[in-house]
């Protein structure tokens, strides 16, 4: 079922959706309200995964728009029962309602269960401090959706507060966890490592900031591999050497002392399913904040380096 | 099926006949529930002629009624429709009026047979119930009734409350006075009732050893919407804590009654209500707020200050937050939380009792990070029903927890509309049923309760506190349950 309403208010959308739930049985059993906040333009894109997450976490959520309309109004869009088992509302914001976007989402949260704002494209500088952001107790942000990718990282590092994380870090998962589990199954004192990946990818950089934070030595980066995302790292101590690498976005060549080449599945997951991945763990997660002070740490030394040579 | 009467409406052009009182007349016609000989009369001050009253009648039920309109379902109720018109201080009115009941009892058989509804402001119920008196309306033959039917505000602090009492007294007997809390009709609040007295699984849980504390809250997205007159000075605490939020407290901390007769009932209320207390240290427990400019569900509204008709330096709380202990067996020691405001985000009443947590939990600390408490609550308006909130392993993860909701939903489990609460009430009151409405006790302990808070408030030098529109009231509200380890759920 689809209501559209047009210049509305947060009591008509309540009534709307309340409608739409009569009608089509139930949406009980919702596990969190998920907040979107996108551009027109890439509207599409975050509603099919929005769509996506939707099936795996039933949830309520708003698609928060800017309009183009000169009047101060807001329009929405109830569905329930259509594509996914929640509720999706699209807000769209005209005129000076888009400078109080928050007075719209609050009113539509679920009843005290956590709120999760996802920002597919750009991101506000400090999405803790932002109005929509600040009813999160999760904020997703997602520096590969922004024009400069290794920026943004950079700002969202600076700008951390509990409860944020971007989805540059749940394109690390399966590499972190192939390197975490080869280090189990041949422990060595790494003494060197290196990451190696393509032009403008953020992941390789945070790749590169856990590493050094985990295992507490210097991590080279070599940022201009051809390829796409992360195209190599390489752990070594003494003469022994274990190295991923993986020049297709899929399928890594995999190696360790003693042992003869192996193939693994590490494929580049699309954006559905990092999301409903990400919407797994609603708690903050203290191992991407760590990861993201060495990220600091590391910019910052960086920084004095140039500093340095400049003078 | 209500006995032969007739009911007056006083004050039948404002907002509450209007929208409330004559749709739920027509709801019950319609329903069979009212005698074929009923009378329906109105009193006010407009020189309209009993047909155009009748229009009126049309038109709001029309609007407002929550069955559909029928034509042999309004004739029969047209035949006993009348209009007096006439001040309340108008003594040839009340001649009139009682000229009219008179014919209603012949021509209608109607039996003598009368209700009084005074929808009128509490200034005017004096007035009122003297000329009742003066003019014999309330004198009752044999083997008929007379009835008055009020509406909050009962006072505005215990004082005022007794005096309230005692003139209402000397016109009728306390049998037949009927004190409307409408939150007592909702289909809701009677199924807290059912849901605590006729089944097993929740009485042995319903205490302190696991209930860690409650919030009661009824939160309204609206400002005052023109009526300063009334508001100014009453304020959100005397509004609606000191009624309907006090009664949801008694039925949800009451022991169960002997049987649900008024006596019974009453005297468990007022048992529970005699118990509670606020704490000694007003300050720290207790929050008046008062709502600024902002914007609310997406649009720009002035603060209170700035409403048409109100004074700038009026101290009114249109917020309040009231810590209640209750000292019994039962919950000493667990803080009941009641709150009500204007102008918060979303309208909304709900009672809500939070579980202790786990004594303890056998898993890895990061997997129960986003784990809160058990909870049960209670949703008395919109999406009516209960929710039980508990903690589930997420899918996908080794151990990984998170907090789901079991929901019941009314409209889901019984697809029958549920009447509103003036349709039960009303009938209530042509049946002389009094279970659903407050007793004078209940009113008078209401104020024991609320009068020290309002003292306090009363003698602060300093303003309420302040809270933009369109959030859940201020900061000093959500300190105030810090101070005692707990926060505000979001309803």
């Amino acid at each position: 079922m689809i209501i559209n309403l047009t210049d509305t208010g947060t009591a008509a959308v309540q009534q709307a959706m309340s409608k739409a739930r009569r009608n089509v049985g139930g949406a009980s059993g919702l596990v969190f309200t998920l907040v979107v906040v996108t551009e027109l333009s890439e509207y599409d894109r975050a509603l099919a995964a929005c769509l996506e997450a939707g099936r795996e976490h039933p949830s309520r959520i708003l698609l928060v728009t800017n309009g183009r309309a000169r009047t101060d109004r807001l329009d929405a869009t109830v569905r329930a029962g259509e594509d996914a088992p929640g509720e999706i509302v699209s807000l769209k914001f005209h005129g000076a309602l888009q400078q109080h976007r928050d007075s719209v989402v609050l009113p539509l949260l679920l009843p005290d269960l956590p709120v999760i704002v996802w920002w597919p494209g750009r991101s506000p500088k400090a999405p803790g401090q932002d109005p929509v952001g600040r009813l999160g107790t999760r904020r997703i942000t997602d520096a590969m959706g922004d024009p400069d990718p290794l920026g943004a990282l950079e700002v969202r590092a600076r700008n951390y507060c509990e409860g944020d994380t971007d989805l540059t870090w749940t394109r690390l998962t399966r590499w972190r966890g192939l390197l975490a589990a080869a280090l189990d199954a041949y422990p060595m004192d790494v003494t060197r490592a290196s990451v190696s990946a393509a032009p403008e990818n953020a992941a390789g950089t945070l790749l590169a900031a856990w590493l050094s934070d985990r295992l507490d030595i210097p991590v080279t980066l070599d940022r201009q591999q051809p390829g796409i995302g992360i195209t190599g790292v390489s752990l070594s101590s003494g003469d022994d050497t274990i190295t991923v690498v993986r020049t297709d976005g899929n399928l890594a060549k995999f190696s360790a002392p003693g042992l003869p080449q192996r193939l693994v599945a590490l494929p580049r997951r699309d954006l559905n399913t990092l999301l409903a991945e990400e919407l797994r763990r609603l708690s903050d997660d203290p191992v991407y904040a760590e990861a993201m002070s060495a990220l600091v740490r590391r910019l910052d030394r960086a920084a004095e380096r140039t500093q340095g040579s400049r003078a | 099926m209500a006995g032969p009467s007739a009911l007056v409406l006083f004050g039948v052009t404002g907002d509450l006949a209007r929208k409330k009182l004559l749709p739920a007349v027509y709801d019950l016609a319609n329903r069979g529930l009212l005698p074929p000989g009923f009378g329906l009369v109105g009193f006010a001050r407009r020189d309209w002629a009993a047909e155009h009253f009748a229009e009126l009648v049309a038109e709001s039920v029309k609007q407002h009624a929550r069955t559909e309109f029928r034509d042999d379902v309004w004739k029969q109720l047209l035949e006993g429709i009348r209009f007096v018109p006439g001040d309340l201080d108008d003594n040839e009115a009340f001649e009139r009026l009682k000229t009219t009941l008179t014919d209603l009892d012949e021509s209608q058989g109607t039996g003598g047979n009368h209700a009084f509804y005074l929808s009128v402001p509490p200034a005017a119920f004096d007035i009122a119930v003297a000329q009742l008196r003066r003019h014999g309306l309330a004198n009752r033959p044999k083997g008929s009734w007379r009835r008055v039917v009020i509406e909050k505000p009962f006072g505005h602090d215990l004082a005022s409350a007794r005096e309230l009492e005692k003139k209402l007294g000397r016109a009728f007997e306390p049998s037949s006075i009927f004190r409307i809390d409408h939150y007592l009709g909702k289909e809701t609040v009677q199924n807290l009732l059912a849901f605590r007295f006729a089944n097993t699984m929740f009485e042995p849980i319903w205490n302190r050893t696991y209930i860690d504390h409650v919030q009661i809250t009824m939160a309204e997205d609206i400002g005052i919407e023109g009526r300063a007159g009334y508001y100014d000075g009453i304020g959100a605490t005397r509004d609606v804590i000191q009624n309907h939020l006090v009664q949801l407290l008694a039925l949800t901390a009451m022991e169960e009654p002997t049987s649900f007769g008024a006596d019974y009932l009453s005297s468990e209320k007022r048992k529970v209500l005699s118990a509670a207390r606020t704490p000694a240290d007003l300050d720290a427990h207790t929050v008046r707020g008062q709502y600024g400019a902002g914007w609310a569900g997406g649009r720009e509204v002035p603060g209170y200050l700035e409403e048409q008709g109100i004074p700038p330096d009026s101290r009114t709380d249109t917020f309040g937050a009231i810590r209640v202990d209750i000292d019994n067996r039962r919950w000493a020691g667990v803080p009941f939380y009641l709150r009500t405001g204007k102008r918060l985000p979303r309208r909304v009443t709900e009672v809500a009792l939070n579980l202790r947590k786990a004594p303890h939990l056998p898993f890895n600390g990061t997997d129960v990070r986003a784990l809160g408490s058990n909870a049960l609550v209670l949703r008395i308006q919109p999406d009516e029903g209960i929710t039980l909130r508990f903690g589930a392993k997420v899918p996908a993860t080794p151990m990984e927890l998170r907090d789901v909701n079991m929901d019941f939903g009314y409209d889901s489990s019984f697809v029958e509309s549920s009447p509103e609460a003036y349709e039960r009430l009303l009938l209530d009151v042509l049946l002389g049923s009094e279970p659903l409405f407050p007793q004078p006790e209940e009113v008078e302990l209401s104020w024991k309760l609320l009068d020290p808070v309002l003292e306090r408030w009363a003698n602060r030098e300093a303003a309420p506190d302040h809270y933009v529109s369109g959030t859940w009231g201020p900061q000093s509200a959500a300190d105030m349950l810090a101070r005692d380890g707990f926060s505000w759920r979001r309803p």
